[in-house]
């Protein structure tokens, strides 16, 4: 279990909080999930919109096979079983919405019964995944655009009507860095998946938290409050702190806390009260009658699992092992999660199967590749392995070869012909000799202790060597010269 | 020449160029212009579009192309039906002036059959009602005494070919909108097996019981309709994955053998006059060579009350598009919310609001199960038990409606009596089966009498050659006082 991270020991001590994340992510399907409309973030409004999006009398929706598919993925990449499901219609007016109903899935949601583990090991249930439409955008023109000050407001339909999986979790997370563990890692998979792109700042994940607390040792739980409007994983965990505090202030001072939804206000740091529980919408829910059952069978199930590639955890594991136990240390483990994070993993994989060290090319991965990703994704795996294995043999120093790296990056290309165009050959084997040989004269004592057994010296001439030659020398070359000169 | 004659024998003469396209559609239009200020049965009439369409029809003939099936034939479309670029009201206020940018599936495919689409035929609102007095744009009256009702909701389409405007029209039959005018107003109704025919562009009233459907003056038309306008269709989830029917080549094959039972349900509870026209139609068919039975079903007696809960229900859910923000009337207010009250309250009529709120109940929090889920075990119940009756019948026989065409009026201020009409529908609905009307002589006031066939799910066949057994039988029954001839 996940301990209290900074920040979250200020909590009273004697209480425990209990929280469960609600994930909507938009799947990245060419179309939308009921019409063949484009599924595009960004394009001019109201462009990629039809009949059956905008929901004109008389139109029909049609299932899109390939969302049904890629929800199946993040059910399996969470352990869920998947079982035949149905549409319902959740029933609510809002302006956004073109059938003043949202068609998602209730009671016999697409998957169920799942699990997600942590990096730290700790592991949060996830109680359904299922799939549902998106709604369109409104944006309040004129009065500072606050909706109740506002002239009138536009409604964009390009969205309604795009794919969405949401992932409700157990009330199984139980601190708020622990929140945000669970939310990095739930991306990192659907990312993996190929489901959906994860990106919190274009609303292609949104995250709702259920927050609740209760004295610690207790089963029974508590009330809960559902807090919405949380952009960023800094959000999640600042607003469930705000919350956690909020919620036991109220208790120790001998008030209830009400059961309702709040809005995370970024700004002034601190949740608002949107609608209590009285106040909640009665959705009315009823199966779509325009919709038939979804009932994926064996094969498509089969061909579906035979597709999904690793998850982030197996991968973390690969890139572990390549490294090798005898390397671990908190550094390398954060470089391996950040160059999964990323899919940058083919190249250290790639690297390491190329000969190359497979720490060194990890280095390489998460600490230069990483600051460019879309350049790094593009990057030819086997030039890759070949600057890694030239720093390596020390053909290339550190520094030359971040330099050739970040080339790499800019506008690919041969990484011994960027050295060369650079002027980083190595050093001849002749002019090595030379360097040695002056590097041996200048220091006579330390050149007798070698010569009389003092092995660990090596060491010494060989740094000596390399900043003679601003690292262009190669360490193996050097210690064979001087074991040839001691002979 | 052409008026008042079967569609398939226009379509033949169309075909064989012994009659031109737009010479069938000019007497139709004439018809119209002349008859239907009496009867208003259109709420629409596309003079140009349609000799626009008749015009491509006789260039297809003359360059020697097939101009379709249907080449040449007037057909009227009721108004609940997508038109690209036509008004499509459904007798709405909320809807008025909105011009779908599509064609329904249905008028695709009569279009492609060749047949040419007059106008927009009158209905309830939103097809809820058996009067067609619910249309916000008056009612439609009835061609055998336009004192009283055609029936709805269709009523505008069976009025058009009770009249001898048009030989083809389209109806949707959600609790019996096809088959309880055509009943009252003599001619032949049919509601197809549910998934049979596409229901896009079909304004939704209630999903799982909608279904489009043929009304014409002979059974063969009603087939040939059914033909031209069934099969699978993609943008339809719950049409069925099967080729499209052929129903017209078993119209002659007669009922010899077949097992008919006469639903005590459908014959006990009707007008004394109704009953004893589908006591005639069921010995009709046993002179025919059919074994005909007695037999009771009586779980169908629970049909309407759950059919009242279920189609609300759906419908509340199905109309709360129609809320000002992207199409039809939209009345200003100073919030969203308040405009989309105001614009809702402006723009639905009473019946339709009546049925919002009962549906909205029945599927509230704290009632879902004792209302919306009680009447779908109901719904499960009636399914089972016509089953079971189907494995001891081809077909049923009973009465379309209680009674014949009544007075405007007389039931418009009383629900529950106006829903009544539907009583003899409904279980076909429920359970997706198709079912006919079929014009069976007159009541003592000269007023047409339907008798209905029901036939299990995908029994069309079945369903039409009885059907045609029971035309050839029928007794002859008086005219229409007002007819095109």
């Amino acid at each position: 279990m996940t301990g209290p991270g900074p920040g979250e020991a200020a909590l009273s001590a004697g209480w425990e909080p209990v929280i469960g994340l609600e994930v909507h992510c938009e799947l990245r399907t060419r179309t939308k999930l009921f019409c063949g409309c484009r599924n595009a973030f960004g394009d001019e409004p109201n462009t990629n919109v039809c009949p059956v999006c905008l929901g004109l009398p008389g139109s029909l929706p049609v299932l899109n096979a390939v969302a049904v598919e890629f929800a199946m993925r993040i059910g399996m990449a969470l352990h869920c079983e998947i079982r035949p499901s149905l549409f319902h219609r959740k029933n609510y007016f809002y302006p956004d919405m073109p059938k003043d109903y949202q068609v998602s899935q209730y009671d016999a949601p697409i998957n169920v019964n799942g699990w997600l583990e942590l990096p730290d090991g700790s592991r949060v249930g996830v109680e359904r995944a299922h799939m549902e439409e998106d709604t369109g955008k409104t944006s309040h023109i004129g009065g500072g655009g606050r909706i109740h000050d506002a002239e009138h407001a536009l409604v964009d339909y390009n969205r309604a009507g795009v794919p969405l999986v949401e992932i409700v979790s157990a009330p199984d997370i139980r601190s708020s860095s622990q929140a945000r563990l669970y939310a990095s890692e739930l991306r990192a998979i659907l990312v993996a998946t190929g489901a959906s792109d994860g990106r919190m700042e274009e609303g292609s994940m949104r995250v709702d938290a259920n927050v609740s607390v209760r004295p610690a040792g207790k089963v029974e739980l508590g009330t809960r409050c559902e807090i919405k409007n949380l952009n960023s994983l800094r959000s999640l965990g600042r607003a469930i702190e705000f919350e956690i505090e909020r919620q036991v202030t109220l208790l120790e001072s001998g008030a209830t806390v009400v059961q309702q939804t709040r809005h995370w206000n970024e700004d002034a740091g601190e949740t608002v009260a949107l609608r209590s529980k009285e106040e909640a919408f009665d959705y009315r829910y009823f199966p779509e009658p325009d919709l038939v059952p979804v009932v994926p069978d064996a094969g498509w199930q089969a061909e579906v699992a035979v597709a999904l590639g690793p998850m982030p955890a197996d991968r973390r594991a690969t890139l572990a092992a390549l490294v090798g136990p005898a390397h671990a240390s908190e550094a390398r483990t954060d470089q391996i999660a950040t160059v999964v994070e990323l899919g940058l993993d083919g190249l250290v994989t790639a690297a390491a199967a190329g000969g190359a060290d497979a720490g060194l090319a990890l280095a390489r991965a998460a600490n230069e590749a990483a600051a460019d990703v879309d350049a790094a994704l593009r990057l030819d795996t086997a030039a890759f392995t070949t600057l890694v294995r030239m720093e390596q043999e020390a053909t290339l120093s550190a520094t030359q070869a971040k330099a050739v790296l970040a080339a790499m990056l800019e506008s690919g290309g041969d990484p011994a012909e960027i050295a060369r165009a650079k002027g980083f050959e190595a050093l001849e084997e002749s002019s090595l000799a030379t360097v040695v040989a002056e590097v041996v004269a200048a220091h006579p004592d330390e050149w007798q202790r070698y010569v009389e057994g003092e092995d660990k010296l090596v060491g010494f001439f060989t740094g000596k060597v390399m900043r003679a030659t601003e690292n262009r020398a190669n360490g193996k070359a050097v210690a064979a010269e001087l074991n040839r000169l001691r002979a | 020449m052409t008026r008042g004659a079967p569609a398939l024998e226009i379509a033949r003469k169309v075909r064989d160029g012994s009659v031109s396209a737009a010479e069938v559609v000019e007497e139709s239009l004439a018809a119209i212009d002349a008859v239907d200020p009496e009867v208003h049965a259109f709420l629409i009439v596309l003079h140009d579009d349609a000799r626009s369409a008749a015009a491509d029809i006789d260039r297809a003939v003359a360059a020697g192309e097939d101009p379709g099936p249907l080449a040449g034939v007037p057909v009227a479309v009721k108004d609940n039906l997508c038109t690209r670029g036509v008004p499509t009201t459904c007798s709405s206020r909320i809807l008025e002036g909105w011009r779908p940018p599509y064609d329904a599936t249905v008028v695709e495919r009569l279009r492609a059959a060749g047949a040419i689409v007059m106008g927009k035929t009158n209905l309830d609102e939103f097809a809820m009602g058996s009067s067609t007095e619910n249309s916000a744009f008056g009612p439609t009256r009835n061609p055998h005494d336009l004192t009283r009702v055609p029936g709805g909701s269709s009523g505008g389409s069976a009025a058009a070919v009770a009249a001898g405007l048009v030989p083809l029209a389209l109806g949707s039959d959600t609790g019996g909108s096809i088959r309880q005018p055509a009943a009252l107003c003599g001619v032949v109704g049919m509601k197809p097996t549910y998934g049979t025919v596409s229901r896009y562009g079909l304004i939704a009233f209630a999903s799982s019981l909608d279904q489009v459907g043929p009304l014409t003056t002979t059974v063969t038309d009603s087939a040939a309709l059914f033909d031209a306008i069934g099969g699978q269709d993609l943008r339809d989830s719950t049409c069925l994955e099967r080729p499209a029917p052929r129903s017209v080549s078993v119209l002659s094959d007669g009922v010899e053998g077949l097992r008919v039972g006469v639903l005590a349900e459908l014959v006990d509870d009707v007008d004394p006059a109704v009953a004893g026209r589908v006591r005639e139609a069921a010995e009709a068919l046993a002179a025919a060579g059919a074994v005909v039975e007695e037999c009771s079903v009586p779980e169908l007696r629970h049909g309407l009350p759950a059919y009242y809960l279920l189609a609300p229900a759906e419908a509340s859910s199905n109309l709360a598009r129609y809320d000002g923000v992207r199409y039809g009337l939209r009345v200003e207010a100073d919030t969203v919310e308040a405009m989309n009250a105001a614009t809702r309250a402006a723009g639905f009529g009473a019946e339709v609001k009546r049925r919002i709120m009962l549906g909205t109940y029945a599927l509230s929090a704290g009632y879902y199960d004792a209302y919306y889920g009680q009447a779908q075990k109901v719904r499960t119940l009636i399914v089972e038990a016509l089953e079971s009756a189907y494995r001891r019948f081809d077909a049923l026989l009973g009465a379309t409606t209680p009674t014949t065409a009544f007075a405007i009026g007389a039931k418009i201020d009383d629900p529950w009596a106006m829903y009544l009409s539907d009583v003899c529908t409904v279980p076909s609905n429920l359970a997706g089966h198709p079912a006919i009307s079929v014009p069976f002589g007159a009541d003592d006031d000269g007023l047409p009498v339907g008798v209905q066939v029901l036939a299990p799910a995908l029994g069309e066949p079945v369903l039409f050659r009885v059907a045609a057994v029971l035309e050839d039988a029928a007794p002859v029954a008086a005219p229409p006082k007002v007819h095109a001839r």
